[in-house]
C-alpha cells in the first residue's frame, strides 16, 4: 500500500471511521478543528452522523445518547472545551458506556492560546469530572499511530464499557505525515444488549442510568468500577522502550514531547552519554511496570512534559523512590527544544555517580 | 364476570409513584403512557428522564430509559434520535431542568428541528430542591429563595417556553396544556397524543408545556393547588397550540 500525507486531526477521523465509527457529535475549537471539517465530508459518505452541537455540553450528551442507543461514537474538543465536558463524562462513565473522547490539547490554564500543550494529563488520567474514575487514555506520538490506534481506542471502550480518551497536543494535530491507512476491514463490532434501544420484545426495560440513591448501591458501582480498573491495569499498559541499552539516564515523555525527547537521547549517546527513554502510550494505566523495572538499574530517570509536571507524578510512584526522578517542562504553549532536553540530560550526567 | 372497562396502561409498570399527595406528575406519566398504548409503541420507544422530580421516570416507563444530566434530555434524546431515526423518543423535563439550565440544549434542538417529542412540566417552583425560584415562578409568588415573592427588579421575569420555542421554524408543534381538571386532563392527551404524531410523520420537534401543581412547595392542600394553578397560572400562561403543522390539523 502506498503512504499518502496526512494531518493528525484528519487521521483521527479515518481512523475512526475505519474502527466501524459512524456518530460524530463536537463544537468547533482550534486546534482541533480539522477533524470535524474532514468527517463533516466523510461521515455522509459512509451513512453515518456528522452534528455540529451548541457546545461542548450538548455534544457529550449527544454522545450520551448514541452510546447509551449502542453505536461507536465520538466527540472531540481541545482543552476548555474537554473542561465543559466533565460532568458529561462523568455519567457517561457511571453509566459504563462506551465511546471515545478525543482532546487535542492546548496552552492552558483559562483560555491560554493555541498552541500546543500538555496540561491536561491529570484531567484526562485522574478521573477529570466528579466521582471516581478513570478514563483509558491513549497518546499517541505521531500521524501513522493515531491510525494504528483508533481502532484499540473503540474496541477498549467497548470491551470495559469505559470511555476512552485520545490524548494529543496542537502540534500532532496540525502536523502532516506520511502514513499507511492499510486495508478498509470489516470492523466486527461487541454486542450491546444492555443498549436502551427500544424493547422490541424484551420482556424487561433496558435503562441508561448513573444514579444509585442508596449508598449501598453506589458503593457497589465504585466497587465494579474499581475491579474492571485493576484488570486494565494489569493487562492494557503499553509503552515503547527507545534506547534502553545499557542506560544510565532514561527519559520519560509521551506524545510530541517524546519525540523530540528521541532526537536529545540520539544527541545524547553520539556524545557517549547512555541514554534511553520510556514512551507511555497509555498514560492511563500508567506502565508503572516497565517503571519500576528500569528504576532498578539507571542512575536516574528524567521526565519531560510540556507542562508544569503532572506524569511526573506518575513517573515518581512508580519509582518509588528507588532512584531519583528529575523533571524538564515548558508550558503555556512553549515547546522544549532538543538542546534544552541535552543540557538536562549533560547536567544531571556530569557527576556520572547516582545520586 | 365483571367486564374490565379501566386498567393501568402498558407503557407503566407498576411501581407506585413517589410524587407527594396531590401533586399530577402521576397524571401527566398515565396520559404519555396511554399515548405510547395507543400508538401500539412501547416496543419501539425510548424515553429520557431529567433531573428533578420526574428523575426516577425511568422506573415508571415500562419503555427503554435513559436517565440525563440536569437539562441535557434534549442533548441526549438527540443522540438517540440521530442514531436510531426510527425510534419514537421523548424527553420528559421539568421548569428548573428545561428552561434555566437547560436553555441551549431545548433551544437548540428545536432550532435543529430534532425528531423527538418534549414533555414539559411546569410547576412554577423546583420540587426535589426544596421549592426554589423556577425561571417560571411567577412575579410575586413566594418560594424559598424569593421569600417576600418574586421581584422582578432581582429575580427578571417568568420565561413563557411555549411562546418563546413557537417562534423557531424548527418547531414544529408546540402547545399548552393544563391538568386541573378532568376536562384539561382530557384535552391534554388529545395534544399529548399529537405531539407524538409529529414525531412519527416526521414533522420536526414538538413540545407540550403542561402546567402541573405542587402542593407540597407551594404550602396549599391538593384542591386549593390546583384552584391556585387555575386562578394564577392560566392567566399567565395561555392555554392553546402555539404552532401546528397542516398534516395534523
Amino acid at each position: 500500500m502506498s503512504k499518502i500525507l496526512m494531518k493528525g486531526n484528519e487521521a483521527i477521523g479515518e481512523g475512526a471511521i475505519r474502527a466501524g465509527c459512524r456518530y460524530f457529535f463536537g463544537y468547533p475549537i482550534t486546534p482541533q478543528s480539522e477533524l470535524p471539517h474532514y468527517l463533516a465530508k466523510r461521515m455522509p459518505e459512509v451513512g453515518g452522523v456528522f452534528l455540529q452541537a451548541e457546545s461542548e455540553v450538548s455534544a457529550i450528551n449527544m454522545v450520551y445518547g448514541a452510546a447509551g442507543a449502542g453505536m461507536r461514537v465520538m466527540t472531540s474538543s481541545s482543552s476548555p472545551g474537554l473542561s465543559l465536558m466533565q460532568e458529561g463524562i462523568s455519567y457517561l462513565v457511571g453509566a459504563e458506556l462506551p465511546c471515545v473522547i478525543v482532546n487535542i490539547m492546548r496552552g492552558g490554564p483559562g483560555l491560554g492560546n493555541i498552541a500546543p500543550a500538555q496540561g491536561d494529563y491529570f484531567q484526562s488520567t485522574k478521573g477529570g469530572g466528579h466521582g471516581d474514575y478513570k478514563l483509558i487514555t491513549l497518546a499517541p506520538e505521531s500521524v501513522q499511530e493515531i491510525i494504528d490506534l483508533m481502532a484499540k481506542a473503540f474496541d477498549l471502550a467497548d470491551q470495559y464499557r469505559n470511555p476512552v480518551m485520545l490524548l494529543g497536543d496542537g502540534i500532532l494535530g496540525q502536523m502532516m505525515e506520511p502514513v499507511e491507512l492499510g486495508e478498509i476491514k470489516e470492523v466486527k463490532q461487541a454486542d450491546k444488549p444492555w443498549a436502551a434501544s427500544g424493547m422490541k420484545g424484551r420482556s424487561n426495560s433496558n435503562i441508561i442510568n448513573s444514579l444509585y440513591i442508596n449508598p449501598e448501591d453506589c458503593e457497589k458501582l465504585n466497587e465494579k468500577l474499581f475491579a474492571k480498573y485493576a484488570e486494565i491495569t494489569d493487562k492494557e499498559q503499553i509503552w515503547e522502550e527507545y534506547q534502553l541499552d545499557g542506560a544510565e539516564i532514561v527519559l520519560v515523555a509521551y506524545g510530541t514531547a517524546a519525540r523530540i525527547c528521541k532526537s536529545a537521547v540520539d544527541k545524547a549517546r553520539a556524545k557517549g552519554i547512555k541514554a534511553g527513554l520510556i514512551r507511555p502510550v497509555t498514560l492511563w494505566p500508567f506502565p508503572a511496570k516497565v517503571i519500576a523495572k528500569i528504576a532498578q538499574s539507571v542512575n536516574c530517570l528524567l521526565t519531560v512534559e510540556m507542562s508544569m509536571g503532572q506524569m511526573v507524578e506518575d513517573v515518581r510512584l512508580a519509582a518509588n523512590g528507588v532512584c531519583p526522578v528529575h523533571f524538564y517542562g515548558r508550558s503555556g504553549g512553549m515547546v522544549p527544544e532538543v538542546a534544552e532536553v541535552l543540557a538536562k540530560i549533560e547536567e544531571l550526567t556530569a557527576g556520572g555517580d547516582r545520586e | 364476570m365483571m367486564k374490565k372497562i379501566f386498567t393501568r396502561p402498558k407503557a407503566l409498570t407498576d411501581a407506585a409513584f413517589h410524587y407527594c399527595p396531590g401533586c399530577t406528575h402521576g397524571i401527566i406519566h398515565r396520559l404519555v403512557a396511554e399515548v405510547i398504548d395507543e400508538l401500539g409503541a412501547a416496543d419501539n420507544t425510548v424515553g429520557v428522564c431529567p433531573v428533578g422530580c420526574a428523575v426516577f421516570a425511568y422506573n415508571y416507563f415500562n419503555v427503554d430509559m435513559f436517565q440525563a444530566s440536569h437539562g441535557r434530555a434534549p442533548a441526549v434524546a438527540t443522540g438517540i434520535k440521530r442514531a436510531l431515526p426510527d425510534r419514537l423518543v421523548f424527553t420528559y423535563q421539568g421548569d428548573g431542568d428545561l428552561a434555566s439550565i437547560g436553555t441551549a440544549e431545548i433551544v437548540h434542538a428545536a432550532a435543529r428541528g430534532e425528531k423527538f417529542t418534549t414533555i414539559f412540566v411546569n410547576n412554577a417552583v423546583y420540587g426535589m430542591t426544596g421549592g426554589q425560584m423556577a425561571p417560571t415562578t411567577l412575579l410575586g409568588q413566594k418560594t424559598t429563595t424569593t421569600p417576600k415573592g418574586r421581584d422582578k427588579d432581582n429575580n427578571g421575569y417568568p420565561v413563557k417556553v411555549a411562546e418563546m420555542l413557537s417562534t423557531l421554524d424548527g418547531a414544529a408543534y408546540v402547545a399548552r396544556v393544563s391538568v386541573h381538571n378532568p376536562t384539561h386532563v382530557n384535552k391534554a392527551k388529545k395534544v399529548i397524543k399529537k405531539a407524538f404524531e409529529v414525531q412519527i410523520k416526521g414533522l420536526g420537534f414538538a413540545l407540550v408545556e403542561v402546567l402541573s401543581s405542587c402542593p407540597t412547595n407551594w404550602g396549599m392542600a391538593p384542591n386549593e393547588a390546583l384552584k391556585w394553578l387555575e386562578d394564577n397560572m392560566i392567566p399567565f400562561y395561555p392555554l392553546g397550540v402555539y404552532k401546528e403543522p397542516a398534516e395534523v390539523k
